[in-house]
């Protein structure tokens, strides 16, 4: 089985740029740009079935598409990679980013040159300070060997690359909220249309795109398009990078066909559950997506099956629910992040998260009302797409609705025993923040 | 015109308009909150959801925020459907999950918001039993009073105080449902905009500190549609009263004028009416007994007026009304504007140059919607603040109009707008004397003496029209500069031309008219505006009368003079030296006023006058439009009465006539029509006093208004006859025409289920627009289409230090330079000490540092003033705080001499 993303994974020494380029690194922007126009390769990467890896799965080449193109286009236009991951289970592009960071850099380049891009950044989670320090050594290799700046391989073309680092807020991984951030303004997400592809950065053209997304193009090109089709097991190419958490035997990132079951994912890969521990559920796209139970493990980890089942494929990083973890403290631990990442802008999101973790604590801590269940089905209905300013809320509350629905025993039984069932008496489920005290 | 279905209604609406302004102006109520019409649209609170259908066969539909949905033929809505109003009715219930419900002492209680949005949603019972989220409040000085517990995190103050109005120091901080809105630490608003927050905010964060002073709930008022006093612009206003005491000044929309804002100097500065300097009591002096009963002072005018020499001054401030009556009384030859020959020069050339009506006289919405300034030789931020905030609207909307162009956006969305504007401005030359904070947004900015500016005019003016004389001795940055400017102001449909007459400088306004007549042509259609010292400046101005200076030589060649003054301190505009002369050779001074200052100190008579609160009057502001401002209360002290009055009484005394005791105040007005045809049409600046509708008059006070059997039960338990009022169509009570009152006499906005200042809406033909029946006021110029403009040909020299000698100009400060707003002690905390600027090269010849004390001689007199060097500045001018602490009118535009004190 081919893994072209991990296959160079380095983590305790990434390769430098001598060495990513003696297994072929660099290759792709080398062919592309002496031999490709841009059209061109936005035409390979679209007929490649690549799919967004940040979560939504949209067509990577469909988006690219709708940047002006030509001597009318508005310039500068921006490319970025949002390496801003601090979903909660969720950390595939660490792996890339700290593991091989060339890589990055190469799909960036390749990707700036499809739409004729002149700056690019790379927004980092603060926290990952690791990948940071690597990438700033690799900019400056990459500049030394005439990758990046002023006229790339004698094209004409060129582009400049900017690391800037976050500083924590999980809502900057939105991509328009990102701009904003970028753009030194608060982190709120914009209104769309107009979508970023016409205005984005400082209201100029620009993509953003997921690091593993990116990560895939080098070898795209390198492979061709029906190579890349031919990795996954499903309609959508490629492989993936699918991780496994909680009270599994063996967590962690895995790359794999797109389209392996669940079961796979957590039987061969992640090894089982733990002893003594049965399988409730799963997250199986990241925080915000809703949970499948045993009954769905036979379920492809692709976008279309897993949409199918009632959830979404996200980020491709399975949080797994055991039975015994309360899905109410669960879900609550859920929604105090959310809670507390959103930005504050449209009122549903800033005003109904609170309202559902106070309720959850309420429940944990026994002290759950007749009529809370009724209260968190409303919000898990009102915070719903369309009804919010961006996806933040309702994403938050997929794990809530279906928990709901799955585990509505558990609630339930919160409320009328006056207790946590998970809990013995002595041990509290214990507050978050001060302001969360209710 | 575009149809849409309302639930089912098929409803001719505007295209280019999104759907909660489509619905509001068909009279379909939709709750909201983060949309205002001055604001756009942002989709942050979400209350104004509707249901949008594919067509008619779709029947499940999908929520939309009404607000970002642009109308389009056909498209199908629903208000009414059942999940859009329980969503609505949901927002508020979240927003009421930290709301504190304490409208019994909230200062926006019953004209609040989000009261009207909770009822109109249906919104009655909470489920949330979580303790609610508190803030600590800040400081933000003495006019705006905060208190975050009541926010709803709408937004709207920020994008009014930063993005409309231009401040730098409100700001939202923190995140999720944690966010502030506040200053980054405890201190006084910068903004001089800052009051618009009370109105913009939807619940009482940010309320009026002044109100709380003497609090009355606003249905309590008695109120009228008023003027502004306090600068040219002449914005409308609502004054209210109760107990005899002015208690607070709310906007009047006026879709021509100032739309939903006015500057703080104008929304704070009404406190004089109140203030214990007031004129109460008509005085004799000279006598044992100087305070005098009515019969004793009709006696005394009687025979004064019938035995003396009359010669009359006028005033600024002072209504039409006013300054007529006194001509009126004293006869054409022998009345004099109460203003200095300078300042009656140049308002005359400004008069003379709108009259002609070559070019257009811009009001404040021109001025906004227009798509290239140049402001030439005038500090308007400081002048006329409001005119200063609409230029800064048309740098904004020239951008966001070219940005919708080029995206494709409708230009009612803010949020997508913005982002794709980025900073990207409008066109707008400042070119100053010495700069100002409209600089900021400026493209270009030019700085330097009266005569330089003038002389970049007219260079500009040349490139123009070529026909238009060359400007002679001018190195290439100034031709550069000008072509540059010419290039922008050429490409440009709608372009106006700001000056004004505070450089003191014939060349300045002649200069800007050369550039918009050369501008104005069939496909161009350029506008003109100057800005004036004073409320009625231009009233005064275009009387055909003699300058305060002819009132004095007239005083040295004749005795027996009887001198009668209106509401002018004088001391303000002329130099205590040509004053003090002039008023020991008048054998008698009759002084009419309504506050004591160092005029009425010379009175041998004065005589109480009415402000604007107790008395009805017209003003003309800069752009000729004649207002008219209402009485607001009956005074209880029976001698304040207004001017023109006084002075018709006083006529009839001279003429010893018997009638025309009661004339309604029109009568004066179609008397001046037809005595001076450059006012025909001011009579129509109001309704008849004798006005109804339906047989009904216009009641002063809502329906809502309490306590009128009780409030003065204390001192007589029946109940008083309400006052009348025999000089305009308002009364003063609660009962009347009960409905959209005539746009021409709104004394407040209300509308069943719209208790806040939002209801003005129900008065607008659309969100944004005219009043319905026309903006009010009456435009005294008239355009005429194609008549040849005549061009100024002289030109000044350029300008040429002195030795020893500076030209001292006046500099205006928004909150500290009026006469009158100065009472307002709020006001008076955040007026700057009294100083002089000077270039930093004069401060190094001169040896002084900022803040180190100088001697200006001017008009043989001394001031002491701190110095502030501004870097602006060209070397050989100063600039003087005008009207700030001791400092008198001086000869503005003269050479004065500045010396450093040891």
């Amino acid at each position: 089985m081919e893994r072209p993303l991990t296959k160079n994974i380095n983590q305790a020494q990434p390769l430098n740029l001598k060495e990513y380029e003696a297994v072929g690194g660099y290759a792709a922007v080398r062919k592309v740009i002496q031999g490709m126009t841009p059209q061109e390769v936005q035409k390979v990467v679209q007929d490649s079935t690549l799919k967004g890896r940040g979560g939504a799965g949209f067509n990577t080449g469909m988006k690219w598409s709708f940047v002006p193109m030509g001597p009318d286009a508005r310039h500068p236009k921006y490319l970025i990679a949002n390496a801003d991951e601090m979903e909660p289970g969720t950390f595939k592009d660490r792996l890339l980013l700290e593991g091989n960071p060339h890589q990055l850099i190469e799909g960036m380049i390749l990707s700036a040159y499809a739409i004729q891009a002149d700056i690019s950044y790379i927004f980092l989670r603060w926290a990952y300070r690791k990948a940071a320090q690597l990438l700033r050594k690799c900019f400056a290799e990459a500049y030394e060997a005439g990758y990046l700046g002023k006229n790339i391989l004698g094209s004409g073309w060129s582009l400049e690359m900017y690391l800037h680092t976050g500083v924590g807020r999980y809502i900057c991984g939105e991509e328009t909220a990102l701009l904003n951030a970028l753009e030194g303004k608060r982190a709120t997400p914009r209104a769309k249309p107009p979508f970023p592809q016409v205005s984005g950065l400082f209201g100029k053209p620009t993509i953003v795109n997921n690091v593993e997304t990116f990560c895939c193009i080098p070898h795209i090109l390198n492979n061709g398009v029906e190579w890349f089709k031919g990795l996954s097991k499903s309609e959508d190419g490629g492989t993936k990078i699918y991780g496994v958490s909680g009270k599994v035997k063996r967590p962690g990132a895995w790359e794999l066909p797109m389209g392996v079951t669940m079961r796979e994912l957590l039987e061969e890969h992640a090894g089982g559950m733990l002893d003594g521990y049965q399988f409730r559920g799963a997250l199986p796209g990241g925080a915000s997506t809703d949970f499948l139970t045993a009954d769905h493990l036979d379920v492809k980890m692709d976008f279309k099956s897993v949409a199918a089942a009632g959830s979404r494929l996200g980020t491709g990083t399975m949080v797994v629910l055991d039975d015994a973890t309360c899905p109410v403290g669960f879900v609550h631990n859920l929604q105090h992040f959310f809670a507390q990442e959103s930005c504050g802008w449209c009122t549903p999101c800033r005003e109904g998260l609170p309202w559902v973790e106070k309720i959850l604590l309420r429940m944990e801590q026994g002290r759950g009302k007749t009529g809370d269940i009724e209260l968190l089905e409303m919000h898990s209905k009102m915070l719903g797409p369309g009804n919010t300013f961006c996806a933040l809320a309702p994403g938050a509350v997929e794990p809530l609705q279906s928990a709901l629905k799955y585990f509505r025993e558990d609630f339930e039984r919160h409320i009328i025993e006056g207790k946590c069932p998970y809990h013995s008496a002595t041990e509290a489920p214990k507050r978050f923040s001060k302001s969360m005290v209710v | 015109m575009p149809t849409i279905y309302i639930d089912n209604k098929p409803y001719e609406v505007k295209a280019g308009k999104n759907l909660l302004e489509a619905c509001l102006a068909q009279g379909v109520d939709i709750p909201y909150f983060c949309w205002h019409p001055s604001l756009g649209s942002v989709g942050a609170c979400r209350q104004c959801a509707v249901k949008l259908f594919k067509d008619e066969n779709d029947t499940q539909g999908r929520l939309v925020m009404s607000c970002l949905e642009g109308v389009r033929d056909g498209l199908r809505l629903s208000v009414n459907d059942k999940m859009a109003k329980a969503f609505r009715e949901q927002i508020i219930e979240w927003l009421m999950t930290n709301h504190p419900h304490d409208c019994p002492v909230c200062d926006e209680g019953g004209s609040c918001h989000l009261q009207d949005m909770t009822v109109m949603t249906g919104h009655d019972y909470r489920h949330y039993d979580f303790k609610k989220r508190t803030y600590r409040n800040q400081y933000l000085g003495p006019l705006i009073h905060h208190e975050m517990n009541r926010c709803i995190q709408c937004y709207r103050c920020v994008r009014y105080y930063k993005d409309y109005a231009g401040g730098e120091d409100l700001n939202v901080f923190a995140a999720n449902n944690k966010v502030y809105f506040g200053r980054e630490k405890d201190g006084v608003l910068e903004s001089p905009f800052s009051g618009n927050l009370a109105e913009v905010c939807p619940t009482g964060v940010f309320t009026d500190k002044t109100l709380k002073e003497h609090y009355t709930r606003k249905w309590d008022l008695t109120m009228a549609p008023s003027v502004c006093q306090h600068c040219s612009v002449g914005c409308n206003t609502i004054a209210g009263e109760r107990y005899g005491e002015l208690r607070v000044i709310l906007n009047r929309y006026n879709g021509e004028v100032n739309g939903y804002f006015l500057c703080d100097r104008g929304r704070f500065g009404y406190e004089f009416v109140n203030d214990e300097n007031r004129v109460k009591q008509p005085v004799i002096r000279n006598r044992t007994s100087e305070a005098v009963t009515e019969p004793e002072l009709t006696t005394y005018l009687q025979t004064a007026m019938y035995n003396s020499k009359l010669i009359g001054i006028g005033s600024p401030r002072a209504a039409v009304e006013t300054n007529f009556a006194l001509q009126q009384l004293v006869g054409p030859g022998n009345f004099y504007k109460g203003i200095s020959e300078d300042e009656a020069y140049l308002t005359n050339k400004v008069v003379r140059i709108l009259e002609t009506g070559t070019v257009h006289s811009a009001s404040l919405k021109d001025i906004e919607q227009s798509d290239a300034v140049l402001i030439l030789g005038e500090d308007i931020w400081n002048t006329a603040p409001m005119m200063a905030l609409a230029v800064r609207q048309s740098v904004k909307k020239t951008a966001y109009s070219h940005a919708a162009e080029q995206s494709k956006l409708p230009i009612w969305h803010d949020a997508a707008i913005q982002e794709f504007v980025q900073e990207e401005k409008g066109f707008l030359a400042n070119i100053t004397v010495a700069g100002s904070p409209l600089d900021g947004i400026a493209a270009y900015t030019a700085y330097g003496a009266p005569d330089n500016l003038a002389r970049l005019g007219f260079a500009i003016a040349h490139e123009l029209n070529t026909s238009l004389p060359v400007v002679s001795n001018v190195d290439d940055d100034l031709i550069n500069k000008a072509k540059s400017i010419a290039a922008v102001l050429l490409k440009a449909k709608k372009p106006v031309i700001v000056s004004g007459i505070s450089c003191y400088s014939e060349g300045v306004i002649e200069a800007a008219f050369n550039i918009a007549a050369s501008l104005n042509t069939a496909e161009r259609k350029a506008a003109i505006c100057y800005a004036l010292p004073a409320c009625n400046s231009m009233g005064l101005g275009m009387m055909n009368a003699p300058s305060f200076d002819h009132a004095v030589t007239r005083l040295q060649r004749e005795q027996d003079m009887t001198v009668v003054i209106v509401e002018n301190d004088l001391y303000r505009d002329i130099s205590s030296s040509v004053l003090d002369t002039f008023f020991s050779k008048a054998a008698n001074i009759i002084v009419l006023d309504s506050l004591h200052n160092r005029t009425t100190e010379k009175a041998n008579v004065l005589i109480p006058a009415a402000t604007f609160a107790e008395g009805d009057g017209t003003m003309v502001n800069y752009e000729g439009r004649a207002q008219r401002f209402f009485q607001v209360f009956m005074p209880a002290n029976p001698f304040i009465r207004e001017s023109w009055k006084w002075l018709k009484e006083m006529n009839l005394y001279k003429t010893q006539g018997s009638n025309g005791h009661n004339q309604p105040p029109e009568e004066l007005l179609e008397k001046l029509e037809s005595t001076s045809h450059q006012f025909e049409g001011i009579s129509k600046v109001t309704p008849p006093h004798d006005f109804t509708i339906h047989g009904e008059r216009i009641p002063r006070e809502p329906h809502r208004y309490s306590g009128r059997t009780a409030m003065l039960a204390n001192l007589n338990v029946s109940e008083p006859k309400p006052m009348q009022d025999n000089d305009s169509p308002l009364s003063f009570t609660m009962e009347g025409f009960k409905g959209i009152q005539p746009s021409i006499a709104i004394p407040f906005f209300w509308s069943p289920g719209w208790n806040s200042v939002q209801s003005v809406t129900k008065y607008q033909e659309e969100p944004g627009g005219h009043l319905r029946g026309g903006d009010p006021g009456v435009k005294l110029f008239h355009d005429r289409q194609g008549s040849e403009p005549s061009f100024f040909k002289g030109m000044p020299e350029s300008f040429a230090e002195r030795p020893e000698k500076w030209l001292v100009l006046p500099q205006y400060h928004v909150l500290g330079s009026g006469e009158l707003s100065i009472y307002t002690k709020a006001l008076e905390e955040l007026t700057p000490s009294p100083s002089v600027s000077l270039s930093q090269q004069d401060a190094n010849r001169l040896n002084v540092q900022n803040g180190d004390m100088l001697q200006v001689n001017a008009d043989a007199k001394k001031y002491l003033l701190a110095v502030t060097i501004n870097k602006n500045l060209c070397n050989g001018v100063v600039l003087v705080s005008a009207g700030l602490g001791e400092v008198e009118g001086m000869s503005w535009g003269s050479w004065v001499k500045v010396s450093r004190c040891e």
